[in-house]
């Protein structure tokens, strides 16, 4: 929470400036240990829009998160997270890392760690007084998610999908204006992956969340995005997924002949790579 | 030192059986200290199963033997070798070797995990440098044997207060890191962009976890420190999920098993700890057992369930 008073000239372009960009990159570099993983990232992203980041593994993705977290520092450039610079435990963001499996022990069941995206950062156990509003954040985290059936099951014991709708509940509690999700997609049949972008989809239109999602495979929320950011060979373009997912812009970032191929469904497939550049959607 | 008074003897009056319990005041300590030791190691264990710190806790207590004979040497060469002095080393050695290694096991975090070769080389060490203090000390086997098996039968007034002490610091630190430790302990990435200090919890739950250990050592001793530290939450995370409750039938089960143990061992000539640990394992074999029969006939009728639907589709 910022207690620092405002000048009034900046507090009101703030408040009348609605459709002031959530996100903005003006030419950052990118390093993981002192080593450049991407450089001359320029985009926006605008409030309660969807922007899918893509392209090949290790070439940088979530890495983009962690700075926007505030997790890592750009080594050129400048970065604005909702006008400020990105700082660690920014209440108005939500994450999810990407997923690795949990133990099936886990004695935790599926609200409990929704709670924590609520409260969880806080000292000492939840007060009695505080039930009543954190009982109502809790459920309305979970409908949104339509996680009521299985909120109450030991979460290790749910499936894949089931466990990514209480991590999107748990970031969705705290109810942030910016939602970061790593690879939600990864590791889950077609129809969950289906089923998630919906989910995604529909909170961005009726919360107005901006959201980030990591993918390696654009296909299953080709439909909804407004945005694409792709990530490969060092070089980020972002812009409309017509502009970007084509023969033209992606032989550019991968700087080599490239060619995207669409089929009758609309799917677009990017060949004439490398193989490990050339299926990035497969593990 | 298998302390069972002279001449007591089950009667078929439970309550004056009870009531012999604590007719000396080494049953008394015992309960005193067994009791604050066993609330420590139930609800501190829940984390450690939680954080999967189960062999971090071993090595703090093999740490714990070198800290522990490292202090009988020292009170024994300089200070006299008086039985409350000798017991007063004996603990402070302990807090100082533990609390120690803990903090540099909570500075290295998540790059010892998985380090279990490494670890174990240094316990192994440790174990080596607590038989050279002892040898320094010449009341070798006694001590050895109180630090290693535990002897809760002859904790000294003194040594009680400390554990109460101990007890109580480590309880309200536990309380007070709850939620962000529940937190970080489920989820380090999310936690950690949350704002949760998650670095300095995990060396702040590693010094609440070094006083733990120090204390169980003194009813379990070095060796058998698992049967109050892991085995009630083990058991109690079958038995429910929700984390409050997991935590209190945790500790409800390292007071009864700490109970139980202290009460066998008065009525039957054979050290308290065996008692402890047997009880402890006792119940994980049964609880596992009833567990696996009610899975099994769950998925009987699920198979049964999904029979139904198809006939009835």
């Amino acid at each position: 929470m910022t207690t620092s008073v405002a000048p009034p000239a900046a507090a009101g372009a703030r408040d009348g400036a609605l459709n002031q960009p959530v996100i903005e990159l003006a030419d950052v570099t990118a390093q993981v240990q002192r080593r450049v993983v991407w450089s001359g990232a320029t985009f926006n992203v605008r409030p309660g829009s969807f922007t899918a980041v893509v392209g090949p593994n290790g070439a940088g993705k979530t890495t983009l998160l962690k700075l926007l977290l505030g997790l890592t520092q750009p080594a050129a450039g400048t970065v604005r997270v909702l006008g400020e610079s990105p700082r660690r435990g920014h209440r108005q963001i939500g994450y999810v890392p990407q997923r690795r499996a949990l133990d099936p022990d886990t004695p935790v069941r599926g609200c409990d760690l929704v709670a924590l995206g609520i409260d969880g950062h806080r000292w000492g156990f939840r007060l009695p007084r505080a039930r009543h509003v954190h009982d109502a954040a809790l459920a309305a985290a979970i409908d949104a998610v339509e996680a009521e059936p299985f909120a109450d099951r030991p979460i290790g014991r749910l499936s894949g999908g089931e466990q990514q709708r209480l991590l999107l509940a748990q970031a969705l509690a705290g109810g942030p204006r910016i939602l970061l999700l790593d690879e939600p997609l990864a590791s889950l049949d077609v129809r969950n992956q289906v089923a998630i972008a919906h989910l995604v989809d529909r909170v961005v239109r009726e919360r107005g969340v901006a959201t980030l999602m990591v993918t390696h495979d654009v296909n299953p929320i080709l439909g909804v995005i407004d945005q694409v950011v792709y990530i490969a060979q060092g070089r980020v373009v972002a812009g409309t997924p017509s502009e970007v997912v084509t023969t033209a812009t992606l032989s550019a970032v991968y700087g080599a002949q490239v060619e995207v191929l669409r089929d009758s469904h609309g799917h677009v497939f990017v060949v004439g790579l490398d193989q490990e550049a050339a299926h990035p959607h497969e593990q | 030192m298998i302390a069972t008074a002279p001449g007591t003897q089950l009667t078929w009056n439970i309550a004056s059986d009870i009531a012999e319990l604590f007719r000396y005041d080494f049953m008394r300590n015992a309960f005193i200290a067994g009791t604050v030791v066993a609330v420590v190691a139930g609800v501190v264990g829940y984390f450690v199963v939680l954080r999967s710190l189960a062999f971090a806790g071993h090595a703090l207590s093999h740490i714990g033997f070198a800290g522990a004979a490292g202090g009988v040497a020292v009170v024994a060469a300089f200070f006299g070798g008086g039985a409350a002095a000798l017991a007063v080393g004996s603990i402070v050695g302990l807090l100082v070797f533990t609390v120690g290694a803990g903090v540099v096991m909570g500075v290295l975090g998540n790059r010892i995990r998985g380090r279990d070769v490494v670890i174990g080389i240094v316990l192994a060490w440790t174990l080596g440098l607590g038989v050279l203090f002892l040898n320094l000390y010449n009341g070798y086997a006694t001590e050895a044997y109180a630090i290693l098996f535990g002897e809760i039968l002859g904790i000294s007034s003194v040594a009680v207060v400390v554990t109460l002490v101990a007890g109580v610091v480590t309880l309200a630190a536990v309380v007070a890191l709850y939620r962000p430790l529940l937190f970080a302990s489920l989820d380090d990435e999310v936690a950690a962009a949350r704002g949760v200090p998650v670095r300095f919890l995990s060396i702040a739950f590693m010094v609440v976890l070094a006083i733990a250990v120090s204390e169980a050592v003194q009813v379990v001793g070095v060796l058998l420190i698992f049967s109050l530290l892991v085995t009630p939450p083990a058991i109690a995370e079958r038995l429910t999920v929700r984390p409050p409750l997991v935590i209190a039938l945790s500790v409800g089960l390292a007071v009864a098993f700490t109970w139980l143990g202290l009460a066998v061992a008065y009525y039957a000539p054979y050290p308290v700890s065996f008692f402890i640990t047997s009880i402890a394992f006792a119940t994980y074999l049964v609880v596992r057992g009833v567990g696996a029969v009610r899975e099994r006939s769950r998925l009987a009728d699920v198979a049964r369930g999904e029979g139904t639907r198809v006939e009835a589709a």
